[in-house]
C-alpha cells in the first residue's frame, strides 16, 4: 500500500532519469497554480524562493515575526557537500555511503543518493546568493571535518553556518515577496489541513496577533515546519518549535514515519535547575580538541582541578580507542548517560561529564611557542599561548558557555550532558516528498526521509536546502501538471467551513476548561515522561508505562488546563496550549513506535537489544523497514511497513572500537 | 534573590499602556532573564492575571526575536549580548528592574513587550538580496574572494535583525541594521551588479518606514549583540553617495 | 535618484550637513588665522590690514555669500533633522538610554548647534553688522588706504566681562559641536578605513580644541590687557 515511488534503474541514474521524465507545467499555467508553504526555515524559505522564481503563486507562513527567525538559524557547525575541493577522495558516492551508514541503515538509498548528488549545487547556489562561507587566503572555500566521516567536506561560516544559509534563503524569499510572487504571512500558525475530494486544497491558519482564523486555498501544501524535539520539553530546539502542522496533517491522513528516531546530542550545557526552559548546544567541533572524562571514584566531590590525572576516567578513549572522543553522537551520548547513571557524574546535579581543554591548550601552546621561536617557554607561558589559540578557534562558544554557566571554560573544564537535538522521524514521504495525502508535501526535518536512525553532523542544513531548492521544484511539477484545470477554489467551500469550525471548536474547548494547571506545567510533565522512558535508552516496560501515563496526562490536560486571556487577541499561552495538546498525542505515538521496534539502531536504543559490551544491536532480519503510522482515531494507529532494500550499501554492524 | 520588576503593560497597539510593578521571589542566579519572566508569568497565571507577552524563540542568542529594554539598555547590562542570554547573576537581591519594549514609531507595540519589526523585512525586500535564481550558479570556487573581504562581509552578515540598534538610537535610526546588509553584499563580488540600486532603494525604504537618520552617536554599536561596527554605516554612506552621483 | 533626494533622503540630508559643516570648518581656520593677527602687538595694524583685505576683495566677498548660504543651510537642515528625528519616537523611554559608549555631546548636537547659533547672532551683531551694514566703525589709516578700525571695536566690545564670558561659553559649545561634527562629517562621506579613522579621530579632537581655544583666548587677551 505504501508506494515510495523510487524510480527504477541504477542508483546513480535515478534522479537524472526522474528529472528527464517528470511532467512539466508551462509558465502561463504556473501563474494560476497556488502553493502554500508552512514554515520558513531552510526548507521552507528555499522552497518558497525557488517556487516563486518558477512563477507559482506562493503563500508562505511562519509563526515568528519574520521568516529569518526560523530555528535553522541556530545551526552552528556547517553544511556537507560532495565537492571534493580538498582532493581527499570525497565523491557523491562517499557522501551517500557515509549518510546511509551513519543512519545505521534505516534510510532509503534512492533519497540519500539524490541528496548527495544535489549537495554540490547547494554550495554553488549559496555562494552566488552571497553567503559568506569561510575562505582560505587564496580566496577559495575552506572546509572542516565532522563526526562520522574521513574526508573534509563541511563548509562553514564560523559557528553561524545555519544563520548565514538561512539569511541567504530569506533574502531570496524577500526578493520574491518584493516581486509579488510570494505573499508572506508572519505571526501565523497553521492549525488545519483542508482536504477536498481526497486532495489537499488549503489550510486554516490563525493570525497570532488578532487571534482570527483565516482560510487559504492552495493547489498544494508544503509543510516545512521542522522537527518535534520539544516533545521532550527540554531540547536544543527553539521555544516555539512545534509539531502542530505535521500533526494536523497526520490526523488528516498523512502517515508518520519512524516517530521514535530522536537524536540526542552529546555536548550540551547541562540542566541547572527546575527553571530551565531550554538547552544550549555546544558545537560538535569541540570534541576535536576537548577530552571527555569523569572521576574514577564514585561521587567524587572534589573540584576538577583537584582530581589528579590518574584518578580520571577518559571513558570514551578507554571504550573506543579507535575513535576516542570522536565517536558518533548516539554513541557518545549513551556513554555519558551510562557513567552518570552509574554514579560518576559531576557538578551539583551529578548529571554532567567534563569536557576538558587543558590538554589541547597545552598542546597548542607548545606548537605556538615553537612557531614564535620560544623553545624554552615555561608551562605558564605555554598555557597563555595555548589559550589564545583556543580562543581563536572556539572563542564564541566559550563566551556563550561562560554567559550561561558563569564559569570560565579556559580555567575549568566545561560540564556537558546530552540533550535532545534533532528528530530523524517525521511525516512519511515518497521520493517526490509527497506524504500519503495527495498534494501534501513535507520537506526538511519535518519529513522522515534521509537520515535513517541517526543524522550525521552538518547534514540537516544540506537536506533542508536540497529539498527546497533542488528537489521540490521538479517533483511538485509532476503533481501540479495534472492540476492545471483546477480553478482556485473559493474558501466558502463547505470543506473550508468545516475545517475552520473544527479548529475554532477546539480552541473554544481549550479556553473553556479554565482548570488549575498551566500549559507549561503539562509540557514539563510530558517532557519528563518522554525523557525518562522514551529518551536515550528505552525498554519495553518503561514504554508501556509511558503510554499509560501519557494517556492519563492527556485526560488531565483536557480537563484541567488553564489558558488565560481571550481567543481574539495576541495570546501566547493559547498558542502554546494548541502545541502542547499535539505534543501529548505525538508522545504516545513515539512510545508506541519505540515499543514495536525491538532492535537498537542509531539514536534508538532498546536496552533489550545490546551486545555484551553494551553497544547497540541492530536486527536487520526483522526491522529493516520504515515504520509508517496511520492515524486511526483517538490513541489508535495502524502500522504500515515500508521495506528497505539495500542494493549498494550493504548493512554491516557499526564498530568504533 | 528577590526582585522588584516594573514592566510595561499594553493590551494592544491602540491601548495607551502603563507600568505595573511585580515582586518575584527566590530567583536563582543561574536562571536566564527570560526564565525569570517564565517564573513571573506562571505566578500571574496562578493568580488569575494575564501573563506578560514578550518575544523570544531560540533562547541561544541567534534568532533575534527577544527584545527587551532593560534599565535603559536594549538587551540589558551585558556587552555583546541578547536578552535571552542575560542571566540573573547580573543582578543582586533587592534590585529593581524596569523593562520596556523597543520604542520607535517604526516598531509599533503589539502587546506588552512585543513590537512589530516587519519594517526590517520590507527594507530587505527593497534590495537586500542578490538576484540569482536557483540553478543559475557557477561553481562556488570559480570566483575567489579575498579572505579579509569575505571575513568582513561575514562580520556584517552576523546581524540578527533584533532591532536593538533602533531601540538604542536617539533618532530611532535603522542605519546600523541596513548598513550591515549593504556591507555584507557590497563587499562581495556577487553583490556588485546591484550595489547602486540596492543602496538607493534600501535607504528610500528606510525613510518611508519612519526611521530617523543617523547622527553617529554610536549608541547602536555599543548595544549590538553581534558587535556590528559603525564603520558599516560609513560604508553605506559612501555607497549611497557613489550611487547618487554616478547612477544613470 | 533625483537631485532633490540629496535634500530629502536621510543620507542625503546628512551629506548636506557634512558638506556645509566641513566648509564652515574651513572658514574657521581662515577666521582664526586672520584674527590671530591681534597678537602681533602692533596696535592692531596687521589685523586691520587683514580685515581690510577680506572686506575689499571681490573673491572673498563672493565667498562670503557662499558662507552665509552654507551657514543657513547647515542651520535649517540641522533643525529639520533634529525635529524630524525627535518625532520618530513619540512614546519616550521611562529610563533614559544608557548605552555606555555614545558621548553626551554626540547626542546633543542640536542643543550645541543652537547655542552656537545664539552666540553667532551676538557675534554678528557685534562686528559684522557695524562693519558691513551700518558702517559705524572708526576709520583708521592703513598705509595708503583708509580702513575700519575693527581692532578698536574688539577692544571696546571685550571690555565687558559678561561679553567675554558669553564668548568663552560660545567657544566651548563650538568646541564640543566640532568634536563630534568633524569626524562625523568624514564618516558621512564614507570614510571607514581604520587607518584613516585612527588619524581622523584625534585630529578632529585636537582641531576642535585648538581652534576653539584660539578663539576663546581673543576676548580673554583683550579683557586682561595682554595685547595693546
Amino acid at each position: 500500500m505504501l508506494n515510495s515511488k523510487i524510480p527504477a534503474g541504477p542508483l546513480d541514474k535515478k534522479w537524472t532519469d526522474y528529472k528527464g521524465h517528470c511532467k512539466l507545467v508551462n509558465p502561463a499555467n504556473k501563474r494560476n497554480l497556488e502553493v502554500i508553504i508552512v514554515g520558513t526555515g531552510l526548507a521552507g524559505a528555499s522552497a518558497a524562493a525557488a517556487l516563486g522564481e518558477l512563477g507559482y503563486k506562493v503563500k508562505v507562513f511562519c509563526f515568528q515575526d519574520s521568516p529569518r527567525r526560523a530555528h535553522s538559524i541556530a545551526a552552528q557547525g556547517g553544511i556537507n557537500a560532495a565537492k571534493n575541493y580538498q582532493n581527499d577522495g570525497d565523491s557523491v558516492f562517499r557522501l551517500f555511503y557515509d549518510t546511509i551508514k551513519g543512519g545505521d541503515y534505516r534510510a532509503r538509498e534512492g533519497n540519500v543518493h539524490r541528496l548527495a548528488e544535489v549537495s554540490a549545487n547547494i554550495i554553488d547556489q549559496c555562494v552566488a546568493q552571497g553567503v559568506p562561507f569561510a575562505r582560505e587566503y587564496g580566496g577559495l572555500l575552506s572546509n572542516r571535518s565532522f563526526g562520522g566521516t574521513q574526508v573534509q567536506r563541511t563548509f562553514y561560516a564560523a559557528g553561524q553556518t545555519g544563520q548565514q544559509l538561512l539569511i541567504g534563503a530569506y533574502q531570496a524569499l524577500e526578493r520574491q515577496v518584493a516581486l509579488g510572487n510570494v505573499t508572506q504571512y508572519t505571526r501565523h500558525e497553521m492549525l488545519e489541513i483542508v482536504k477536498i475530494d481526497g486532495k489537499t486544497r488549503g489550510i486554516i491558519a490563525r493570525d497570532l496577533v488578532t487571534g482570527k482564523l483565516e482560510r487559504h486555498f492552495g493547489h498544494a501544501v508544503l509543510l516545512c515546519s521542522g522537527g518535534y524535539g520539544n516533545v521532550f520539553y527540554l531540547s536544543t530546539n527553539a521555544m516555539g518549535s512545534n509539531v502542530t502542522a505535521a500533526w494536523k496533517a497526520h490526523k488528516k491522513g498523512a502517515h508518520f514515519g519512524n516517530p521514535c528516531f530522536t537524536q540526542i546530542h552529546p555536548t550540551c550545557i547541562p540542566v541547572s535547575g527546575d527553571h530551565q526552559s531550554k538547552l544550549t548546544l555546544m558545537s560538535e567541533s569541540l570534541r576535536n580538541d576537548g577530552r571527555i572524562w569523569v572521576p574514577k571514584e564514585k561521587g567524587d566531590n572534589r573540584r576538577a582541578s583537584d582530581i589528579p590525572e590518574n584518578e580520571r576516567d577518559y571513558y570514551l578513549e578507554r571504550r573506543y580507542p579507535a575513535f576516542g572522543n570522536l565517536v558518533p553522537r548516539d554513541v557518545a551520548s549513551r556513554a555519558a548517560k551510562e557513567r552518570c547513571d552509574a554514579g560518576y557524574g559531576v557538578g551539583t546535579s551529578k548529571q554532567a561529564v567534563y569536557l576538558d581543554f587543558a590538554a589541547a591548550i597545552e598542546r597548542y601552546g607548545r606548537t605556538q611557542a615553537n612557531i614564535i621561536g620560544h623553545h624554552d617557554a615555561t608551562l605558564e607561558e605555554v598555557i597563555k599561548l595555548g589559550k589564545e589559540v583556543v580562543k581563536e578557534k572556539y572563542g564564541n562558544l566559550f563566551d556563550m558557555y561562560e554567559k550561561i554557566t558563569g564559569e570560565n571554560p579556559y580555567e575549568v573544564p566545561m560540564r556537558i550532558y546530552p540533550a535532545v537535538h534533532y528528530t530523524m522521524g517525521g511525516l512519511w514521504v515518497d521520493y517526490e516528498l509527497m506524504t500519503s495525502v495527495p498534494g501534501l508535501y513535507a520537506l526538511g526535518e519535518a519529513n522522515f526521509s534521509d537520515h535513517g536512525a541517526n543524522r550525521l553532523g552538518a547534514s540537516a542544513l544540506m537536506q533542508g536546502l536540497a529539498d527546497g531548492y533542488f528537489v521540490i521544484p521538479y517533483t511538485i511539477g509532476n503533481y501540479l501538471a495534472d492540476e492545471i484545470r483546477t480553478k482556485s477554489i473559493p474558501t466558502d467551500h463547505p470543506a473550508f467551513v468545516e475545517a475552520e469550525k473544527e479548529v475554532s471548536d477546539r480552541i473554544n474547548t481549550l479556553m473553556s476548561i479554565q482548570g488549575t494547571e498551566s500549559v507549561e506545567s503539562f509540557h514539563k510533565r510530558l517532557g519528563k515522561i518522554m525523557w525518562e522512558k522514551c529518551g536515550m535508552a528505552r525498554n519495553e516496560q518503561g514504554l508501556k508505562e509511558a503510554i499509560v501515563e501519557i494517556q492519563q496526562l492527556k485526560k488531565e490536560f483536557w480537563s484541567n488546563v488553564k489558558v488565560p486571556g481571550k481567543i481574539e487577541e495576541f495570546n501566547p499561552e493559547l498558542d502554546k496550549a494548541n502545541r502542547v495538546a499535539d505534543f501529548i498525542e505525538l508522545g504516545e505515538l513515539m512510545c508506541l513506535d519505540a515499543l514495536q521496534r525491538k532492535e537498537s539502531c542509531g539514536g534508538h536504543f532498546r536496552e533489550e537489544s545490546q551486545t555484551e559490551e553494551g553497544e547497540a544491536l541492530r536486527d536487520d532480519a526483522n526491522f529493516s523497514y520504515v515504520a509508517a503510522w496511520e492515524y486511526n482515531g483517538d490513541s489508535k494507529w495502524n502500522l504500515h511497513k515500508e521495506e528497505l532494500n539495500f542494493e549498494i550499501a550493504k548493512p554491516s554492524q557499526r564498530s568504533y572500537k | 534573590m528577590n526582585l522588584t520588576l516594573k514592566v510595561w503593560r499594553q493590551k494592544n497597539s491602540s491601548d495607551k499602556g502603563h507600568f505595573e510593578t511585580y515582586q518575584v521571589k527566590d530567583i536563582s542566579s543561574e536562571m536566564s532573564f527570560l526564565e525569570m519572566f517564565d517564573v513571573l508569568n506562571e505566578q500571574l497565571i496562578k493568580e488569575g492575571k494575564e501573563p506578560i507577552a514578550f518575544d523570544h524563540d531560540c533562547r541561544e542568542g541567534i534568532c533575534g526575536m527577544c527584545s527587551m529594554y532593560i534599565n535603559g539598555r536594549p538587551h540589558g547590562p551585558w556587552h555583546a549580548n541578547t536578552t535571552c542570554q542575560l542571566h540573573m547573576r547580573a543582578y543582586k537581591d533587592g534590585d529593581t528592574i524596569v523593562v520596556e519594549p523597543w520604542r520607535a514609531n517604526a516598531f509599533p507595540v503589539i502587546k506588552d513587550l512585543v513590537v512589530d519589526r516587519n519594517a526590517f523585512d520590507r527594507i530587505v525586500q527593497a534590495g537586500g538580496f542578490i538576484s540569482v535564481n536557483t540553478g543559475n550558479a557557477v561553481d562556488a570556487n570559480a570566483l575567489p574572494i579575498e579572505k579579509h573581504k569575505a571575513d568582513e562581509s561575514f562580520a556584517a552578515a552576523a546581524c540578527i535583525g533584533c532591532g536593538a540598534c533602533v531601540a538604542a538610537c536617539k533618532n530611532s535610526s535603522a542605519m546600523l541594521f541596513m548598513s550591515a546588509k549593504v556591507s555584507h553584499l557590497a563587499l562581495l563580488p556577487q553583490g556588485d551588479p546591484e550595489r547602486k540600486n540596492r543602496v538607493l532603494n534600501m535607504v528610500a525604504q528606510m525613510d518611508k518606514e519612519n526611521f530617523g537618520s543617523c547622527t553617529f552617536t554610536q549608541a547602536c554599536e555599543a548595544v549590538c549583540p553581534k558587535e556590528i561596527k559603525v564603520t558599516n554605516i560609513s560604508r553605506l554612506n559612501g555607497e549611497y553617495l557613489n550611487a547618487a552621483f554616478t547612477e544613470q | 535618484m533625483k537631485w532633490i533626494d540629496l535634500f530629502t533622503s536621510s543620507v542625503g540630508k546628512k551629506f548636506i550637513m557634512g558638506l556645509t559643516g566641513i566648509s564652515l570648518i574651513a572658514f574657521l581656520i581662515v577666521h582664526a588665522g586672520l584674527n590671530a593677527c591681534i597678537w602681533a602687538n602692533d596696535n592692531g595694524e596687521m589685523f586691520n590690514t587683514a580685515a581690510y583685505f577680506m572686506g575689499h576683495t571681490v573673491v572673498i566677498r563672493i565667498a562670503e555669500i557662499g558662507l552665509f548660504a552654507g551657514i543657513l543651510l547647515h542651520i535649517v537642515q540641522g533643525l529639520v533633522l533634529v525635529f524630524q528625528n525627535q518625532r520618530k519616537r513619540t512614546v519616550k523611554y521611562a529610563v533614559p538610554i544608557k548605552d555606555g559608549k555614545s558621548k553626551w555631546y554626540s547626542r546633543s548636537m542640536g542643543l550645541l548647534g543652537t547655542l552656537v547659533l545664539l552666540f553667532l547672532v551676538m557675534h554678528i551683531a557685534h562686528f559684522w553688522v557695524p562693519s558691513r551694514i551700518t558702517h559705524t566703525l572708526d576709520e583708521v589709516q592703513l598705509g595708503l588706504k583708509t580702513g575700519e578700525n575693527l581692532y578698536a571695536r574688539m577692544l571696546d566690545v571685550f571690555q565687558s566681562p559678561l561679553v567675554v564670558i558669553l564668548y568663552v561659553l560660545g567657544c566651548i559649545s563650538l568646541c564640543y559641536h566640532l568634536m563630534h561634527g568633524f569626524q562625523s562629517a568624514f564618516r558621512t562621506f564614507g570614510v571607514r578605513n581604520d587607518r584613516y579613522l585612527s588619524i581622523l579621530t584625534p585630529v578632529g579632537v585636537w582641531f576642535s580644541i585648538i581652534i576653539c581655544a584660539t578663539f576663546a583666548m581673543m576676548p580673554i587677551s583683550m579683557y586682561l590687557g595682554w595685547v595693546n
